[in-house]
C-alpha cells in the first residue's frame, strides 16, 4: 500500500517538474498570431476599419471579433494574404468601411497653412513637422495617406495628390469593355 | 525486421484502430470538417500516441512490474498520457500558433482520446519489447492519420456535394464513416495471425 503512494507521488512528482520545465522552456511571448497579421496589414495607422489602428485591428482578427474584409487601403491582395493566414474563405471589401484607392500623400498648400498645429494632432504616424504658428510642411516619405488630417485642418489646406507609380510596380491598364462578357461570381457555400 | 513491418501493416490497415477497432472516434468525427485541421491533428496524435506508447512501457516495465503494481496501470497510464499531451500542446503552442488554434479544444481532449490508453494497455496485453511498443504506437498513430484524412477528404467532397435533404449533415457524416470502416474490413486476413 505505502510502495504504491510512494511510486505514484514519486511518478506525479517527476512528471509535475518535467512539465514545469517545459513550461518555462516553452514560454510563448504575448500572441504570435497578432504579430504575423499585424505584419500584413498596410501600417496606414487610417482607423478605416473601425479600429483606432493596425494593430488593434490585428488583435480583433486573431480574436474572430473582425472580419477580413475591413482594410481598403491594403485592398484585395491583403484580404488575399489574410485569408491564406486564418484559413478562411477570401471576401470581397466591405464598402462600409470604404473603397480601394490608389495610394495618396497629403500635401500642405504652404501659403494658406495658418500653423493651428490641428493637424498634427491627428497625423497617426507624425508625418507633419511644424509648430503653433509656424508653417507646417509634410515628410512626403512618412505620409501613409490616411487623410485623417484632412477634417481638423480650419483652412482647408491639406490636399491629396496621387502617388507616381514607380516603374517597377506599373501595370496595364484594365482592357475597357469587359462588361460585354457576363461573368457571374457565385459564393462558395451557395451550391450547397 | 519482418517482425516491425508485419505490426505496422496491422495496426495501419488490418488493425486499423478506428474504423476496425472503433477506438478514438470522437477526434475523428470532430476534426474531420476540413482538410488541414485533420492533418494537424493527425500530426499531433501521432507525437503523442507514439511517445506516450514508449512511455506508457517505460512506466510499466521499470516501476510498475519491479514494485508489483499493476493493478495501478490504468491510473499510472492515464498520468503519463495526461503528461505528454500537455507536453505537446506547450510545443505546438510554441512552434505553430495557427495549428494551436487550429486545434483548440480538440488539442488537450487528446487526453480523453480512448485511442491512446487503449494502445498503451494493448501494448502490455500483446507483451510488447521496447521497440516493438514504439513501432505499435506509431502504426496506430498511422492508422488513426490514414483513416482521419481520408475521412476529412471524403468529407470536403461530400461538402460541396448534392446530399439529398434527410442525409445532410451528421447523416451522410456517419453513413461515410460506416462505408470506410466496411471497406477496411476487407484487410482482415491479409496477414496471418
Amino acid at each position: 500500500m505505502l510502495t504504491a503512494i510512494l511510486v505514484l507521488s514519486a511518478l506525479a512528482t517527476v512528471f509535475g517538474l518535467l512539465l514545469g520545465f517545459a513550461a518555462v522552456f516553452f514560454k510563448v511571448e504575448g500572441d504570435p498570431l497578432v504579430e504575423k497579421i499585424d505584419k500584413l496589414l498596410p501600417q496606414t495607422q487610417c482607423g478605416q476599419c473601425g479600429f483606432a489602428g493596425c494593430r488593434p485591428y490585428a488583435q480583433a482578427m486573431a480574436n474572430g471579433e473582425a472580419e477580413i474584409n475591413q482594410c481598403p487601403p491594403g485592398g484585395e491582395p491583403t484580404i488575399q494574404a489574410l485569408a491564406d493566414l486564418l484559413g478562411v474563405q477570401p471576401k470581397p471589401l466591405n464598402p462600409e468601411n470604404g473603397a480601394e484607392k490608389p495610394t495618396m500623400v497629403a500635401v500642405i498648400d504652404e501659403n494658406n497653412c495658418i500653423g493651428c498645429t490641428l493637424c498634427i494632432q491627428a497625423c497617426p504616424v507624425d508625418a507633419i513637422l511644424g509648430a503653433a504658428k509656424h508653417m507646417h510642411t509634410i515628410i512626403a516619405s512618412e505620409c501613409t495617406g490616411c487623410e485623417l488630417c484632412l477634417p481638423p485642418c480650419p483652412v482647408d489646406c491639406i490636399d491629396m495628390v496621387p502617388v507616381a507609380v514607380p516603374i517597377e510596380q506599373w501595370q496595364w491598364p484594365v482592357p475597357q469593355g469587359l462588361d460585354a462578357i457576363p461573368v457571374v461570381v457565385k459564393p462558395f457555400e451557395a451550391r450547397a | 525486421m519482418t517482425e516491425f513491418a508485419l505490426i505496422l501493416l496491422s495496426t495501419v490497415l488490418v488493425n486499423n484502430f478506428v474504423l476496425v477497432k472503433f477506438l478514438g472516434l470522437c477526434p475523428f468525427m470532430g476534426v474531420s470538417r476540413k482538410l488541414e485541421t485533420a492533418t494537424g491533428m493527425a500530426l499531433a496524435t501521432t507525437f503523442v500516441l507514439t511517445l506516450s506508447s514508449i512511455c506508457s512501457y517505460l512506466v510499466n516495465t521499470y516501476l510498475l512490474i519491479p514494485f508489483e503494481l499493476e493493478y495501478l496501470r490504468t491510473i499510472a497510464f492515464i498520468l503519463v498520457i495526461a503528461v505528454v499531451v500537455q507536453f505537446t500542446e506547450m510545443v505546438v503552442h510554441k512552434t505553430s500558433p495557427l495549428l494551436y488554434q487550429m486545434l483548440g479544444i480538440y488539442l488537450p481532449l487528446i487526453t480523453t482520446n480512448c485511442v491512446v490508453l487503449g494502445l498503451a494497455l494493448l501494448n502490455v496485453q500483446h507483451e510488447h519489447g521496447f521497440l516493438q511498443s514504439a513501432v505499435y504506437g506509431f502504426g496506430g498513430a498511422m492508422g488513426f492519420s490514414l483513416a482521419l484524412i481520408l475521412f476529412a477528404s471524403l468529407r470536403e467532397r461530400i461538402a460541396v456535394g448534392d446530399v439529398p435533404l434527410a442525409f445532410r449533415g451528421p447523416a451522410i457524416t456517419l453513413i461515410t464513416a460506416g462505408l470506410m470502416s466496411t471497406a477496411f474490413m476487407g484487410f482482415a486476413g491479409l496477414v496471418k495471425g
